[in-house]
């Protein structure tokens, strides 16, 4: 083994085992700073395999921004410290067959597809200019297609947080003259 | 290999000196505007040894868990904010030709990146204090983090467009005199984001001490609170100093560019930093839901009238 490989290999297993940690932890803000570390595995996974800009771009969205979702959500909701027992769901063998099936998928298809195949690295290879030259060039269409389904999530998620519109329920006409939503706060007083 | 060595510890020094200046001239500054008098007590001239002062009262203070506190995150999190600067100094460019410990081709996505992880650092600080004031100042820095974000990449992203490169060198390097009236817009959305993700005044309801204490650092005293000042003067810092690589052309000064390079940066970086210190004294601290309009209603449409606008002048002049 080179020593790519190795590093490649240590960090794909502190990917899979604080991936592991996230979902058998008893702590519920830890399940949250574990997916840190998940995240920046796999961040450390892509810069072995000269994917610079997927992996600084994996560190800036999902360590950046999502985990700090996450954690803001779970504070916002509940965030014991200590030990939760009420955390296991009674889903959780078939969530698991689910995910062990999907893993036995993945895995088939790639040791059946690629074999031993071998695509020597090269340096710069995962660069902006090579990323951005192929996706606007090659795959330009499957990346429209994305941005039209995101604008359609981003429409969708506007519609659902407006309380100002949607079906009028009876007996609950708005008054006229009230202000409604971008009202006064309750601290402006 | 010598060469690399000799950089990593130029870059641990000024890590080590440059917070530490700042935090000087911040009391100094704030002295005289507010006619402050404590400050220039401290040792006689000008109460120079002030930062000395604090920092040996920082030191023999007695290190204080709380016993609800998650331990580990809670001993965790000083290192989570202050790391995360050092890393970015490693790819900013003080000065032309290589004068940077790591040229990184994706260098701006590294910088904004980490800067980011830095945040976390005060957040798992706020969740393992076990109080909940120091709780609703981590949900505040979670919040202004998300809203503060996007504008800073979309006006960072504005920079790289304009340049035709990610690399912080390379930007710099690109960077002409036209460039100021053409980035204006963007050079101050980032730096107001940048302060925003600082959670420096006027946005530091964070940690607004007259009503939650001090936010997520409530609980922390002695040598774990003087990591995390560190980390916000470390963060102007840092913040300076991109705003510096990004939108003022880096080493470019008037004359000598290759030889005072370096001086030529270390003085826009005051520059702003002393701008940083004069906006902490100068304006009140926002309310929280004037600081999410700011960022959403102003900042991000703001951004984005700049993107387009970079890439009209672009595709217009290329």
């Amino acid at each position: 083994m080179s020593g790519q490989e190795i590093v490649f290999t240590l960090l794909g297993i502190v990917a899979v085992g604080s991936g592991l940690l996230v979902v058998t932890t008893r702590q519920l803000v830890h399940a949250a700073l574990w997916l840190v570390v998940s995240f920046g595995a796999l961040a450390g996974g892509y810069l072995v395999l000269t994917a610079e800009f997927v992996a600084w771009v994996q560190v800036l969205i999902y360590v950046g921004a999502i985990v700090v979702l996450l954690l803001f959500g779970i504070m916002l909701t509940r965030a014991p410290i200590g030990q939760s027992m009420d955390l296991d769901s009674g889903n959780r063998w078939i969530a698991a067959g689910v995910a062990v099936a999907t893993a036995a998928v993945l895995v088939t298809v790639l040791v059946m597809g690629f074999r031993d195949a071998h695509t020597p690295l090269k340096p710069g290879g995962g660069s902006a200019e090579e990323l951005g030259a192929s996706v606007f060039r090659t795959w330009v269409l499957p990346f429209e297609v994305l941005s039209v389904l995101l604008l359609a999530s981003l429409v969708g998620a506007i519609v659902l947080s407006r309380s100002d519109i949607g079906p009028r329920l009876p007996g609950r006409a708005g008054h006229p003259g009230h202000p409604g939503r971008g009202g006064r706060g309750e601290g402006d007083g | 290999m010598l060469e690399i060595v000799v950089k990593l510890a130029l870059v641990a020094a000024a890590f080590a000196l440059l917070p530490l200046l700042v935090g000087q001239a911040e009391h100094k500054v704030m002295a005289h505007m507010q006619g402050r008098l404590g400050p220039m007590y401290a040792g006689g001239f000008h109460g120079w040894a002030q930062l000395v002062a604090d920092g040996v009262k920082f030191a023999q203070k007695e290190d204080v868990i709380p016993q609800a506190a998650d331990r580990w995150v809670f001993k965790l999190a000083p290192g989570v904010a202050l790391v995360p600067y050092l890393l970015v100094l490693i790819v900013v460019p003080v000065g032309p030709d290589g004068q940077v410990v790591l040229d990184l081709g994706v260098g701006l996505f590294f910088a904004l990146a980490v800067m980011g992880v830095g945040v976390i650092g005060a957040i798992m600080a706020g969740w393992a204090s076990a109080n909940k004031y120091s709780l609703l100042g981590g949900m505040r820095v979670a919040a202004q983090l998300m809203s503060y974000e996007l504008p800073m990449v979309f006006a960072a992203s504005s920079v790289a467009m304009a340049a035709g490169t990610l690399s912080l060198s390379g930007i710099a390097e690109e960077w002409r005199w036209y460039w100021l009236p053409w980035q204006a817009v963007g050079a101050v959305v980032f730096f107001v984001a940048g302060l925003a993700e600082l959670r420096r005044p006027p946005f530091d309801m964070p940690v607004a001490d007259s009503e939650i204490i001090f936010g997520p650092y409530t609980e922390y005293g002695g040598l774990r609170f003087a990591l995390f000042l560190l980390a916000e003067y470390a963060g102007i810092v840092v913040l300076c100093a991109l705003t510096t690589v990004l939108f003022l052309g880096g080493w470019k000064g008037p004359f000598l560019d290759t030889e005072l390079g370096w001086l030529w940066t270390l003085l826009k970086v005051f520059v702003l930093a002393f701008l940083v210190i004069w906006l902490r004294v100068s304006y009140p601290r926002m309310r929280e839901d004037q600081l999410q309009k700011l960022a959403w209603a102003y900042l991000v449409p703001l951004s984005l009238a700049q993107l387009a606008l970079t890439g009209v002048l672009k595709v217009a002049f290329a």
